[in-house]
């Protein structure tokens, strides 16, 4: 790769990260911020193609005037545009600095209620994270005539929406954690994406830092994970159990970082459910093996997730740390308590069987959860694991 | 934010309850039902859940290795099993009710007397990447 390609990535970068603020900037001088957010990718086009040649001395102030002029095109044109432009001469022509109210603002907006989750995602990805919609379309393996309709949709669900309304982080959290957890992906990394934007926006509330703890107990959480993704799946893509990763390979800045933006959110003494998460991952990721691991705080934090929210997947996590705190018959009467019909159930009876020395239970087990399996690599393994002790 | 499969089949499915072959509707009532799917598929683009829609012609040939060298082909008695796809559609939804929901509205597609034909459709889930976060 030559140092013109890291130019462009660098651009790239730079410029997904002014997206947010230059549509702020849009929204405040008078636009409303489906049109605003049009305007801006227009914009972002035109600087991938002019940039690489004609590199501007101030990117942010270049991407707010031609986004700026696009949406004045675009409104002229529109039958109402007398109106629109009286009202958008009224408007003061310098760049206000764009605060980190307005970034907030638009992630409250794309996790709108009325929008269903991959409309959120989908809007969060673009207005937010400044991707394109084929790079959106890609990452979803879907056509981009559907991802296109799936952006514009919900602008038009919550045109006229006010950005100046209080917006609910939680959900905002939701939307981000989904964008996280979404395996597949075209040429843009979406957890990374998702790393991204959930430091972005922990940078935007950081203000209000003591009420939105959960901000920062995501985001410590999503690092905590990005860290063993490289020792989570071979080279050609099979999974690879936590017990048999190899730990030299998980990445010891993203732990750090991790562990201290969690130890921050902690001390707040705002718990919620993200934290609980996060620490129960930097559980994991500090010790040296599984053997090694503190089981019984893991299950301590398990506990305290239940507090928070009694789920089963919970429950059924909470099984396989009881399995390795206390053994397998511990863990198989803590699985006693989780219905039957949540997704793993099989594959972790299968492990805390096998581990009791029940191998032929252990065997059927892990073929009935491979049966089960809602991916491909899960599948794959479970079969492995079921020929495994068939083979015998 | 699931795909799914939509299977509609020649063979191999429940009968329909207004089962009468293609070939016997009128030439506009085979309109009306090709005309309802590329509207189905429309609208589905345009709510952001259509993946995929495709149609297969019904003559498929079985085809196996058969040793080194020799390419086997045979139309043997497979080709004559009970279950034939005639074609799929693939959606990306929210939910599994919603899921439901279109696979209820392509089996209500128009067929003979415009009467709807209540074919049985075979709706699958696919296999996807794991969550990163699982444990």
């Amino acid at each position: 790769m030559g140092t013109d390609d890291h130019r462009v990535i660098a651009d790239e970068a730079l410029l997904r990260s002014l997206v947010p603020r230059v549509t702020g900037i849009l929204v405040r001088r008078g636009a409303d911020v489906a049109a605003a957010e049009d305007a801006v990718q227009d914009a972002l086009v035109e600087a991938t193609r002019t940039w690489p040649t004609d590199p501007p001395q101030d990117p942010m102030g270049w991407l707010v005037t031609v986004a700026w002029r696009r949406f004045l095109d675009a409104t002229r044109s529109e039958t109402s545009w007398r109106r629109r432009e009286e009202r958008v001469a009224d408007e003061p022509a310098p760049v206000p600095p764009a605060g980190a109210d307005d970034t907030l603002q638009l992630y409250f907006f794309c996790a709108h209620p009325s929008l269903t989750p991959s409309s959120a995602v989908a809007l969060t990805l673009r207005a937010v994270g400044g991707l394109t919609t084929r790079q959106v379309a890609e990452a979803y393996l879907v056509p981009e005539a559907t991802m296109a309709q799936r952006i514009s949709r919900p602008k038009r669900t919550i045109a006229g929406a006010r950005l100046d309304q209080p917006g609910d982080v939680a959900r905002v959290l939701r939307v981000l954690y989904l964008v996280f957890n979404e395996g597949h992906s075209g040429d843009v990394d979406l957890a990374a994406e998702a790393i991204r934007l959930t430091r972005q926006l922990l940078a935007a509330v950081d203000p209000a830092h003591d009420a939105h703890p959960e901000v920062a107990g995501l985001l410590a959480l999503m690092l905590l994970h990005h860290a063993r993704r490289g020792a989570r799946t071979t080279a050609d893509g099979a999974l690879v159990p936590l017990a048999e990763q190899d730990r030299g390979r998980w990445d010891t800045t993203l732990v750090a970082e991790g562990v201290a933006v969690l130890q921050e959110a902690l001390a707040r003494d705002r718990f919620g459910p993200m934290q609980a998460q996060a620490a129960i991952a930097a559980l994991h990721a500090d010790a040296p093996s599984v053997e090694e691991t503190d089981w019984v705080q893991v299950v301590e934090w398990y506990d305290e997730l239940l507090r928070l929210g009694d789920t089963p997947v919970v429950r059924l996590n909470r099984a396989v740390a009881v399995g390795e705190a206390d053994g397998p018959r511990a863990g198989l009467a803590a699985l006693a308590d989780v219905d039957a019909s949540v997704p793993r159930h099989a594959a972790v009876e299968a492990h805390l069987r096998e581990r009791d020395g029940d191998l032929g239970a252990a065997a059927r087990l892990y073929a009935e959860a491979a049966r089960a399996a809602s991916s491909t690599a899960e599948r794959d393994h479970l079969v492995r694991q079921a020929a495994r002790l068939n083979a015998r | 934010m699931a795909k799914y499969l939509l299977l509609k089949h020649y063979r191999g499915a429940p009968t329909a309850p207004n089962d009468v072959p293609m070939d016997r509707w009128t030439p506009d009532e085979v309109s009306a039902h090709l005309g309802f799917m590329d509207d189905l598929a429309d609208r589905l683009q345009a709510s952001g859940e259509l993946v995929d829609a495709q149609a297969l012609a019904p003559e498929g040939t079985w085809v196996r290795y058969d040793g080194p060298g020799r390419p086997a082909v045979t139309d043997g008695p497979f080709a004559e099993t009970k279950d034939l796809v005639a074609g799929w559609m693939a959606i990306d939804v929210d939910t599994h009710e919603r899921a439901l929901e279109v696979a209820a509205e392509l089996s209500s597609a128009p067929g003979a007397g415009g009467e709807p034909i209540h074919e049985w459709l075979e709706l699958r889930p696919f296999l996807t990447a794991p969550p990163t976060i699982t444990e």
